[in-house]
């Protein structure tokens, strides 16, 4: 059934239009004579003023590997991370561990590690799926380089962006 | 007025005043009209006739041929690019501009006045002003049955156009 | 040297080099004002929306030594002009390959350049040194301006055509019916004016204003400001009514918001210039601002007194003084035109766009009869106080 739409009865003062129009300067101009007065908090500026402090720790910066506190570097080469990631960003290749070191039973480490930055969507699923708790997203998020090379993470360039990471079960130790 | 000026604006008014009729481009046929009328815009202000020349292109350039190349545009005519040569007419055509010039060439020759030097006209500006006092003063009585005239046409064809409609 | 000056002082080459110097200066004004113009748009725009807008791109003040900061919320980004003009020029020129070239190339040109000559007869200062401060002293002023931007339609109507592409082609019919419907209201909108004033002359109507007060603010004259005489009241309702007529009717002649609807971009992309981009783009877009431009500098000549300002007075005095007070009359015409542009930015960020049966009623239904109407008032108060 058509439902007719009833038109609204517009007085004189709003059929001729210029009252409003008026009304509508006087709420745009108040927002100019405010912002000319500094009266209005306006956004950031940007390089100079930065939010850094006020990240939340859950907040989803740059992929990087963390060391636990006996310095060892907690990735397993499992390459789960490698087949989740949404754009294939990145890129492993695992390698053996020598018999002879204290964490022989680990058996694989990563040889090269890269992440591929310019593919990076920042989505963390990498992180989520991480066994090892050995992928974290820290919060440096100004990641723009002059070129290509530069935008590519290796492993070397994880490790130290991921630094120690405290608070994280350390399964691979001997039994107490 | 400059005689070069003169030579070179009526230079214009006609070549593309020929333009309009050769094209085979419906749009460019229109424009090429638009600078014909703005080369005769061009001599009326030659002739310190400002008002008549700015007359010419306000209406003609500006309204009447604006809405000539709107409709060209809308209907997107391409019969008349695809039509053929018709040889006879082209002819017939020919011939008859031929006779209209030389009998055109014939009469004006004949005209003894028009050798004879014209009596220098002081300006008398401005020039709006003076169609006014000559429209309004003078003729008032045909201006006026012009204006019911044109008011009974513009009538008619509304009319005519509504009941095309039903 | 001497030989020189001579030569330079006789009438027919002094009339070509002082036109060539005046209209290479309002040239010269006129792009400067254009790209400033963009400029406080968006900068305007950006106060009135709690925004900062272009801030950085400041001339840099600190390389000089000057000890300022290259930006700042307020002053920063008097640069952006430059950069945007350097941008649009180094951007790529592209020609799409289904366009109808040669109409393709000229349009751009024609819109603006119909924009640039319009200016030809806006008396833009008193005089200086005994040259009047206008390019062309015609005895058609408004018509002149109105029959040479009537010619701009056609940059706008050839780009949507020849661009052979859906959206510019309803641009451009929409920007042809707009310009057709409402260059009527603002034609008639004037007569009145020219009733009172009796004259066609942008300069003598300027110089009518001077003796006679301002025609929006009849008591606004070279002798002392007073409250307006009662005749001077009776003429003053018709102006006011085609002085708002003139005004609504100019935004919608420059395509201004709230009636661009030829460029309305979320209905059409953007209008008869989508398929444009670099200079060409860059030509509409200067084209439109000094349409802008010269719109504010008729409003100003016929309605507020164009360089007139009460206190200061024109350019005839003798020597060096008359040369200051012939450019500080170009200075008030100039702030009473960017006054107007200003006013066009409000507008523009204020009221929403018009549906386009409603921008068609409102020329043809309101402002054209309104227009007539007004004509026949303003004839029975002349004849009243003559």
């Amino acid at each position: 059934m058509a439902y007719k739409v009833p038109r609204p009865n517009l007085t004189f003062a709003e059929k001729i239009y210029l009252p409003s129009v008026l009304a509508g300067l006087k709420i745009t101009l108040g927002h100019l004579w405010r912002m000319l007065r500094g009266k209005t908090h306006v956004c950031m500026q940007y390089p100079e003023e930065k939010w850094d402090s006020h990240l939340p720790d859950h907040y989803r910066g740059a992929p990087t590997l963390v060391s636990d506190e006996f310095g060892r570097t907690r990735c397993v080469a499992c390459q789960l991370c490698e087949f989740i990631c949404p754009p294939r960003a990145i890129r492993i290749t695992p390698g053996e561990i020598p018999t002879d070191d204290t964490f022989a039973k680990v058996e694989k480490y990563p040889e090269q590690f890269q992440i591929d930055m310019i593919r990076c969507i920042y989505c963390g699923l990498c992180e989520e799926v991480c066994p090892e708790q050995a992928i974290f997203l820290k919060k440096e998020y100004a990641i723009a380089r002059t070129s290509r090379a530069e935008m590519m993470h290796n492993k070397a360039k994880l490790i130290e962006m991921g630094g120690l990471q405290p608070g994280v079960v350390n399964k691979w130790n001997e039994k107490k | 007025m400059s005689p070069i000026l003169f030579w070179i604006f009526s230079a214009l008014m006609l070549g593309f005043g020929a333009a309009t009729i050769l094209n085979r481009n419906p749009v460019a046929s229109a424009l090429s009209l638009v600078v014909s009328f703005l080369g005769l815009a061009a001599l009326f202000f030659g002739l310190d006739a400002n008002f008549i020349g700015v007359i010419q292109i306000l209406v003609y350039a500006g309204a009447v041929m604006v809405l000539f190349i709107f409709i060209i545009m809308l209907l997107d005519l391409k019969a008349e690019q695809r039509r053929q040569i018709n040889i006879p007419a082209l002819l017939g055509g020919v011939a008859i501009v031929v006779a209209f010039t030389a009998q055109l060439v014939t009469v004006i020759r004949s005209y003894k006045a028009g050798n004879e030097p014209f009596a220098a006209i002081t300006p008398n500006l401005p020039d709006a002003h003076n169609i006014g006092m000559t429209l309004f003063a003078n003729y008032n009585l045909p201006f006026q049955v012009i204006g019911v005239l044109i008011l009974v046409a513009s009538i008619g064809v509304v009319v005519l156009s509504q009941r095309e409609l039903k | 040297m001497n030989a020189i000056l001579q030569f330079l002082s006789d009438p027919l080459p002094f009339l070509v080099w002082t036109t060539l110097a005046k209209s290479a200066g309002l040239l010269g004004v006129v792009l400067v004002m254009v790209s400033y113009t963009v400029y406080a748009e968006r900068r305007v725009s950006s106060l009135m929306q709690d925004r900062l807008g272009p801030n950085r791109t400041g001339f840099p003040t600190s390389l000089l030594g000057f000890g300022i900061k290259d930006w700042s919320p307020f002053l920063g980004g008097l640069g952006q002009p430059i950069a945007d003009a350097l941008k649009l020029l180094l951007k790529e020129d592209f020609t799409p390959a289904y366009v109808n070239k040669f109409y393709y190339w000229i349009a751009p040109g024609l819109g603006i350049g119909a924009a640039i000559i319009s200016l030809a007869v806006i008396p833009f200062g008193s005089s200086i040194a005994g040259v009047d401060m206008v390019i062309a002293n015609v005895d058609i002023g408004p018509l002149f301006v109105f029959a040479i931007s009537s010619l701009g339609v056609y940059g706008i109507v050839l780009a949507g055509w020849s661009s052979n592409s859906k959206y510019p082609f309803l641009g451009a019919v929409r920007s042809t019916n707009q310009l057709i419907s409402y260059e009527l209201a603002l034609g008639l909108s004037i007569v009145p004016l020219i009733l009172i004033i009796g004259k066609l002359n942008l300069v003598e109507i300027v110089s009518y204003q001077v003796q006679n007060g301002w025609m929006l603010l009849p008591g606004i004259t070279a002798k002392a400001p007073h409250l307006p005489t009662l005749e001077q009241f009776l003429t003053w309702i018709p102006v006011f009514i085609a002085f708002l007529v003139f005004t609504i009717s100019m935004f919608a002649e420059t395509n201004r918001l709230p009636f661009d609807l030829p460029e309305a971009e979320t209905e059409l992309v953007s209008g008869y210039h989508t398929e444009y981009s670099s200079l060409k783009f860059a030509l509409f877009f200067l084209g439109e601002y000094t349409a802008m431009i010269t719109g504010s500098a008729l409003i100003v000549t016929l309605f507020l007194g164009g360089w007139h300002f009460p206190g200061i007075p024109d350019g005839s005095a003798a020597g060096w003084l008359g040369v200051m007070w012939g450019l500080v009359n170009i200075g008030v015409f100039l702030a009473k035109v960017v006054a107007f542009l200003i006013f066009f930015i409000f507008i523009r960020w204020t009221l929403p766009r018009f549906r386009y049966d409603q921008l068609m009623k409102l020329g043809w239904i309101w402002f054209f009869e309104i227009a007539l109407v007004n004509i026949f008032i303003t004839a029975l108060i002349v004849t009243y106080v003559h």
